[in-house]
């Protein structure tokens, strides 16, 4: 162990993690679908509904002001985590794919025309594929997409040769669900910005597993889940820099997005507030900014170490069983591993592993495009988080070897 | 590893490793294709029809040992019956995977396809064992009982 974290005392902080499976300790190996959350976002989740619940924005009443205050504290400190210049550069959404949706309808829509470019990757999530293919058949737009080389890295080169003057966004994930790989956004968006091309990041995968500065990096959009972040699920986050914001219309219309209704013609606020109609998801958006203070009680760079000190072990345990493919050997991965084994479909495995107590997830993960461009519909996946131990990871082994001579 | 072992029987762990009737027929009449959009399973079955019977069928699969299994046993099961017999077969196996019939014992008449029983405990793998089930008779559901039969659907 490189580093020194107290992984025990990390783990009490999830109750869930103390689940047993058939008599037999959970190990909870799919954090790439979504993450546990710890007692301080439980806890704030529920002194939310306990002690602060009203409707915001709107009521003049004491509770009404407290939920006010604590939606858009969580706001700051979801700026805060990204390094938002304002906090009016986050918008409270469901999560990464409406997110992406936002941005697509309220950015492709209207500035996207007949001719125009959209570049993707290989890798891309779903969420990041169809709403661009919406923008595409109603607006005329094509996607181009940037391939993945035999060990899940884009190809830089063909990035370059794609990048043209007709293209005007470049939508890619920060992180690869699939494959692990990080990307080298901040290279891309500068390549992209030369080009006169916008850059949206997604960053479902990244946050839960390093730091990211959005300013440093210097993308127009970033969007993440709370989910996958230690909170709950229905809240996520938009982060768009303001002047692109401010000239972009609504994403849908409602209460609380307007500054003026009338039946000849509504004006609506400024962003954020023209982004988020209707009531949000105030409890989720608290429960986040809860899952953003725990992580700042803990040393996220000696978690990072922790998580690439147990990527590299469980990929050397796994590398030793024969028949295992590992799909993803990008030089920087975030903690998961895609892998086939041998005559064994990932269904089979995954179940097999679950009557282990070892949850793992099986299937294309939301990416057929890439699965289909190794040959393959679908693969197993362990996916770590920092309360993720080399003792599961070995579990996890073990329970493959077996697997192997079940179905051999 | 009870139930596991109940869900991978020998017979069905075989027919994953060795799937009968496995490919296309040259001479097929129609072909079914059946996908799980879940998982991205994909299942493509061809048969040949001779005066209201199944004279010929064959599959090709990408797909987890249980639907690899099923479709297998299914061209096996088949093979020769009237396509009246062939549905019979079908909404017998339906009914003993799902809730009509899901707590008895298979009958005589559904052979190995009992090995299919263990499935009722993982409801997430019963897509698995219809799928090429789903693939041949939705394609060849022109009648209306086959129709009633996707339908109601799994």
């Amino acid at each position: 162990m490189t580093t020194t974290i107290d992984v025990a005392s990390i783990r009490r902080d999830f109750p869930i993690l103390h689940t047993r499976v058939g008599g037999r300790p959970l190990v909870y190996l799919d954090n790439a679908a979504t993450t546990q959350k710890p007692v301080a976002v439980l806890s704030a989740l529920e002194k939310h509904y306990k002690e602060s619940n009203a409707n915001i924005h709107r009521g003049v009443h004491y509770l009404a002001e407290r939920a006010t205050d604590a939606y858009e504290l969580a706001r700051k400190t979801v700026a805060g985590f990204l390094n938002a210049a304002r906090s009016e550069e986050i918008i409270f959404v469901r999560g990464t794919t409406e997110g992406i949706n936002l941005i697509a309808q309220s950015y492709g829509f209207p500035f996207l025309g007949e001719g125009d470019e959209i570049l993707l990757t290989t890798m891309e999530h779903h969420a990041n594929i169809v709403p661009w293919q919406l923008v595409c058949e109603r607006n005329g737009a094509k996607l181009r997409i940037i391939p993945v080389t035999d060990s899940g890295e884009l190809d830089m080169e063909a990035f370059t040769a794609l990048l043209s003057e007709r293209t005007k966004i470049v939508s890619l994930a920060h992180a690869s669900n699939a494959l692990g790989t990080v990307n080298p956004v901040k290279a891309m968006v500068d390549k992209a910005h030369a080009c006169g091309a916008i850059v949206l990041l997604d960053g479902a995968q990244a946050v839960g597993h390093f730091p990211v500065d959005v300013q440093d990096l210097d993308c127009d959009f970033y969007v993440f889940s709370g989910h996958k972040l230690f909170s709950t699920t229905g809240a996520g986050v938009v982060y768009g820099k303001y002047d692109r914001l401010q000239s972009m219309p609504p994403f849908q219309g409602g209460g609380d997005m307007i500054n003026k209704v009338t039946f000849e013609k509504t004006t609506y606020k400024r962003p954020p507030g023209r982004f988020e109609a209707g009531t949000p998801n105030i409890g989720g958006a608290v429960a986040l900014g809860a899952a953003i203070e725990y992580l700042g009680g803990l040393d996220r760079l000696a978690l990072l170490e922790y998580e690439h000190d147990l990527l590299q072990y469980a990929t050397g345990l796994l590398s030793e069983i024969e028949g295992l493919k590992i799909y993803g050997r990008a030089s920087e991965k975030v903690s998961l591993i895609s892998f086939t084994l041998e005559g064994v479909h990932p269904h089979d495995i995954a179940t097999v592993l679950d009557a282990d107590g070892i949850a793992i997830r099986a299937g294309h993960h939301c990416t057929q495009p890439l699965h289909r461009h190794y040959g393959i519909s679908a693969t197993a996946r362990a996916s770590f988080a920092y309360y993720n131990t080399r003792e599961e990871a070995e579990k996890l082994t073990a329970s493959l070897k077996k697997i192997k001579l079940l179905f051999g | 590893m009870s139930e596991l072992t109940e869900l991978y029987q020998e017979i069905i762990l075989d027919h994953n490793k060795y799937p009968r009737n496995y490919g296309s027929l040259v001479d097929f009449t129609a072909k079914g294709e059946g996908n799980n959009p879940l998982c991205g399973d994909e299942v493509t079955v061809y048969w040949k029809l001779g005066s209201g019977a199944i004279e010929a069928i064959s599959f090709q699969a990408r797909g987890c040992a249980i639907s690899q299994a099923s479709a297998s046993m299914m061209t096996r099961i088949l093979k020769g019956k009237s396509v009246a017999e062939a549905q019979e077969l079908f909404q017998l196996l339906r009914r003993h995977l799902t809730q009509a019939d899901g707590d008895k014992e298979f009958p005589e008449k559904l052979g190995d396809l009992a090995a299919l029983a263990g499935v009722r405990k993982y409801p997430a793998r019963i897509k698995c064992a219809t799928l090429a089930w789903h693939a041949l008779f939705d394609k060849m559901g022109g009648s209306a009982q086959g129709r009633e039969l996707l339908i109601r659907g799994d």
